[in-house]
């Protein structure tokens, strides 16, 4: 990697401070940002190290009942405190990656970096959560934009992210055999507005929900009720480990065994 | 009643101690005072001319001793090949330069074009950043059958084509076959991929050259299966040193698999660069170079067929194959698909008619060699795939119709020039099936289709040909190398003994099994041995380790010498105990005069060869130190058969491993926990192969599965618990211990059974594809189970 400088704010308002200086850059977990710099991929004349900012840590439960997790929080943190609250967001968290990835990476970390094939942006988009910044809260829905993109700003934090807990949820991965993220995996949760998907792995523009199968679910909540839709495989991604078509058949796969398990 | 000690005791491997509690001394432990470190500028490009290297602006960088680039090596030897094939028409393969540096043009990504050594790693790395390599790329030659085309860019310019050679075996049985092919009542053909593997060792190689200017002593420090290997090649034909001058030391090695074989450019840079820099020069491979710098394995197209009489009794075979050698001649590449694969092919049964043909192609890819097993799994997925298709073309029953070719009468003379001298295929298939529980797939199928899943169950046999190799043959099929091995016993005034064996360690366990072959000779503590291994200045000049070899070849040259050892201990004892030589019997460590009370310990007898004051002096020398070299008459055969059960997913293509059985025949074996160990290791292997390994460039020569996070290493979640059993025994009849190794057996014959249990798996579920190709992804299985 190439020589930087570090900075370990304790405040917020430190943090926000150190990442206007010239091609800084945050540092959460460090999962995706490290090895990225041992490759020589990325120069930041800076790393500001989110991990020592006390407000962006744990697990709680706000006024309204939404389970809020501090955007510094590891995975492993989730899967122990959120399961008696949300265990389907748990059961997420417990399964990325292995142990030592789950106790460095984190919820803010995961969400910023927006990868196609991540596991968080399934939960938060499948929950119709909200996420909190040094700025502002920005829903779900507006908030994934694309591949690695979001509708953060340069230097904008993601400091917590606020799940309404569903009445039920469940989160069904397909593993991709090698790197052991998401092949294709589908969050589905019964919201007060309705039945959402989210699928990750699959597409092109990163987490999606989808539509279709909501609707089918709002309708009939069953697992017969997606078992005839399909998605367009043409906007999947195609790689070594699956052609399009074969994302395309794992979202329905997927979806119907999310929604089996949810009885 | 197991034993606890010496031969078939499962006695703990000793050297597992400073491995698992941090003390193991690997290449990168070792750092010499004053080293620099070398970064290698690697192409990025598959195939192009290079215009310019320029180094100016690298040169002034912070830290950096010497920049290196071709025109350093000028008058330098390229990398040797140590085998030398002659084609079908009588002629010698095409052999092209293999420089330490790229010269004139890269051949693959990851090919050394310069090389910076500097006061650091980061240092060396940073100049390497701002050399400017000017290169105009060239259309890259990726699909071997593309390459051999009329008009297809060549990889080398001074070649006549990409055609290393295209060899017939046996040439001269060609018309026979084919006109068996013409008589045959049926005929079964299959076309296949033998996908390109990487070897990933856990530990990437590492070299360290060291020049002592005092004495002009050459040291180089490497991860290698075989430092004599290293020292003769790098030492006679790159860097012209001679032996005596050059001490080549391979410490702890994380593992090898084949990939630690070959003479590496690396090695040769470090050891040059260490004299002209008068400072150690160390380089450490990342995971990342050794994706694209290791010598890869596999990686053959095949075509291959079948003749059955009306009896269904196999009449002839007849295969096709490219095989790929990458851009260059790895050190022993040309003699994988040939002489460790065309000999291969009669495997468990007496086909009368065999024809092999080989086409070796280079290609911009990294060079391809030998790979746990290198060549007989290639021969082996073939035909036990072959002969499961035939089954099923045929209806018949694919153990039925295995039992019904099984060669049966040894020693046997197979079509393909080599000579099985025991075996007992009926056997090793006979405990398959008790250990597979055929007859409760049935209910296990029933309770998987319950589930909404598909059940297969796939067999298959195989033979390997192990303990490389009678030295005046290989010689006559083109090695450029003997293939004997050495060990010296040196024993002690205080009776215990050093065994200095030319072999090599990496993870097989010989500190542990080869002390037990000669406390059991002596009859003394296996704590008394002591085995040295990898190091040119401490043991006799020896062929290192690979091919199941280190036991039949090595453990033989280690039984000869302690037999001289005995031979001479006995002569001392008689005359301590004042009795004829031929009366004096050896056991328990006591030397004692037949029929009688009287004996002396060996310890007293050691003794009194290093204290010679009772001793017969006029008739043997003092001391008690034996060498022996070892070369085989004949290779040796281990064979077995393995059973595989798979759970299929039908929606998502998901293949699961439920049953894995190994049925094996070794021979003799000396330490079964051990033996046990290198059969899961080598099932992980093949089983990798099978269901998750794909090596996999694209049309440019990109490696698009350069990384973990796509070339997929089987997990031990992937993986079932295995049962595997070594009961059959049939002692190879050519070597004192009557073994025939083991090491690479399980990856040798897991593939086929594999892929035979995918594919009854889907036949299941109605659909029969007759063959996919591995990996057999869930991606790949779905599309099969949906095209």
């Amino acid at each position: 990697m190439y020589n930087f400088d570090v900075e370990q704010p304790s405040t917020l308002a430190d943090a926000v401070q150190a990442l206007s200086r010239d091609e800084a850059q945050p540092l959460s977990g460090g999962q995706t940002l490290i090895p990225t710099l041992k490759a020589r991929l990325a120069a930041p004349s800076v790393l500001v190290s989110l991990g020592g900012i006390a407000d962006m840590q744990g697990v709680s439960v706000d006024g309204e009942g939404r389970l809020c997790i501090g955007g510094g929080t590891t995975h492993a943190t989730v899967a122990a405190e959120a399961a008696a609250h949300y265990p389907a967001l748990a059961g997420l968290a417990a399964r990325i990656g292995d142990p030592a990835v789950r106790n460095r990476g984190t919820i803010g970390g995961s969400v910023a970096n927006n990868d196609p094939s991540a596991c968080y942006p399934a939960g938060v988009l499948g929950s119709g959560a909200v996420i909190v910044t040094n700025a502002r809260e920005i829903a779900a829905d507006d908030y994934f934009q694309g591949m690695f993109d979001t509708a953060l700003e340069e230097g904008e934090i993601v400091t917590e992210v606020k799940f309404p807990i569903p009445s039920a949820a469940h989160y069904e991965k397909m593993l991709q055999p090698a790197s052991r993220f998401p092949l294709v995996a589908a969050f589905v949760a019964k919201t007060a507005a309705g039945v959402r998907v989210a699928i990750t792995g699959a597409s092109n523009n990163g987490v999606f929900r989808w539509r279709e199968a909501e609707a089918a679910l709002s309708a009939n909540f069953s697992a017969d009720a997606v078992a005839g839709l399909s998605v367009d495989g043409s906007d999947m991604i195609s790689d070594l480990h699956g052609t399009g078509a074969y994302r395309a058949n794992l979202v329905g796969v997927m979806t119907k065994r999310a929604v089996a398990a949810m009885g | 009643m197991p034993k606890d000690g010496g031969i078939g005791a499962s006695s703990k491997r000793r050297e597992d101690v400073r491995f698992l509690t941090g003390n193991g001394n690997y290449t990168d432990d070792m750092n010499m005072r004053g080293q620099a470190y070398v970064h290698f500028l690697r192409s990025d490009i598959a195939h192009g001319t290079i215009n310019s290297v320029d180094t100016s602006a690298a040169a002034g960088m912070p830290g950096v001793v010497q920049i290196f680039t071709a025109t350093d090596f000028e008058g330098v030897g390229g990398m040797p090949c140590g085998w030398q094939v002659t084609d079908k028409h009588g002629e010698a393969m095409q052999e092209p330069g293999h420089p330490v540096l790229a010269t004139g043009k890269v051949r693959h990504v990851g090919e050394p074009i310069a090389a910076v050594v500097a006061e650091s790693v980061e240092q060396a790395r940073d100049a390497a950043e701002a050399i400017n390599v000017d290169i105009s790329e060239l259309p890259a030659v990726v699909n071997m059958k593309d390459a051999v085309k009329e008009g297809a860019p060549k990889v080398h310019d001074d070649l006549t084509s990409n055609l290393c050679y295209d060899w017939g075996f046996v040439e001269e049985n060609k018309g026979a076959v084919d006109q068996a092919f013409v008589d045959a009542a049926h005929v079964t053909t299959l076309e296949l991929v033998n996908n390109r593997l990487v070897a990933n060792p856990m530990e990437p190689r590492v070299a360290i050259g060291d020049y002592n200017r005092s004495d002009g002593e050459h040291t180089l420090y490497t991860t290698s299966q075989n430092p004599h290997v290293i020292r003769l090649l790098m030492g006679a034909f790159v860097l012209g040193i001679p032996e005596h001058k050059l001490r080549v030391v391979a410490p702890d090695v994380g593992g090898g698999f084949g990939t630690k074989i070959f003479h590496y450019q690396e090695e040769a840079f470090c050891t040059f660069a260490a004299k002209a820099c008068n400072r150690p020069v160390k380089w450490t491979s990342t995971r990342s170079e050794a994706f694209i710098s290791d010598a890869h394995g596999r990686d053959h197209v095949t075509k291959i067929e079948l003749a059955l009489d009306a009896a269904h009794n196999f009449t002839a075979i007849r295969t096709d194959t490219y095989a790929n050698m990458g851009a260059y001649l790895s050190t022993f590449a040309p003699s994988v698909p040939t002489w460790l694969h065309g000999t291969l092919m009669a495997g468990n049964y007496k086909t009368p008619l065999i024809y092999v043909n080989v086409k070796a192609v280079f290609t911009n890819t990294v060079p391809v060699d030998a790979y746990r097993g290198a060549g007989r799994p290639e021969a082996t997925f073939q035909l036990e795939r072959l002969v499961d298709k035939a089954a099923h073309e045929l209806g018949v029953d694919p153990i039925a119709l295995r039992r019904q070719n099984f060669i049966t009468e040894f020693p046997y003379a197979t079509p393909v020039a080599v000579e099985y001298d025991t075996g007992d295929y009926v056997a090793t298939m006979d405990r398959l099936e008790e250990m597979a529980d055929a007859a409760g797939f049935k209910a296990r199928r029933a309770a998987s289709e319950a589930n909404g899943k598909l059940r297969g169950l796939g067999v298959n046999c195989y033979i390997e040909a192990c303990g490389i190799a009678p030295s005046n043959l290989v010689g006559q099929l083109g090695a450029r190398a003997g293939l004997y091995e050495s060990a010296t016993v040196r024993v002690n005034a205080t009776g215990g003994l050093v065994v200095m064996t030319g072999s090599h360690s990496h993870g097989q366990g010989h500190e542990t099994s080869f002390a037990q072959v000669v406390a059991e000779m002596i009859g003394i503590d296996e704590n008394m041995v002591e085995i040295v291994h990898g190091d040119t200045a401490r043991t006799p000049m020896g062929m290192g380790t690979y091919g199941s070899r280190s036991i039949a070849v090595g453990g033989s040259a280690m039984v000869r010498a302690t037999e001289k050892i005995i031979a001479k201990a006995k002569k001392i004892a008689s005359h301590l105990l004042e009795a004829s030589e031929g009366d004096i019997e050896l056991k328990d460590g006591a030397f004692s005069v037949a029929g009688t009370d009287k004996s002396v310990a060996w310890g007293d007898v050691t003794l009194a060869a290093y204290v010679p004051h009772n001793y017969p002096l006029e008739d043997i020398e003092p001391g008690l130190e034996e060498t022996a070299f070892y070369d085989p008459s004949n290779f040796t055969y281990p064979s077995g058969a393995y059973a595989c059960e798979v759970e299929l997913d039908p929606e998502t293509g998901q293949v699961t491993i439920e049953r894995f059985s190994a049925a094996d025949d070794f021979g003799n074996i000396i330490n079964p926990m051990i033996v046990s160990g290198q059969v899961h290791g080598g099932l992980a292997q093949g089983i990798g192969q099978a269901l998750l390994e794909n090596c996999a460039y694209d049309a440019d020569g990109q490696l698009q599965s350069a990384s973990y996070m796509d070339y997929a290493m089987p997990r031990a979640s992937d993986l079932p618990f295995y049962d595997v059993d070594h009961s059959c025994q049939t002692p190879c009849t050519h070597n004192p211990l009557g073994v025939k190794g083991c090491g690479e057996a399980g990856a040798i014959g897991s593939p086929p059974a594999v892929v035979n249990a995918v594919l009854d798996a889907m036949r299941s579920g109605g659909k029969d594809v007759g063959h996919i190709d591995m990996p057999v992804t869930p991606s790949r299985v779905w599309a099969a189970m949906n095209g």
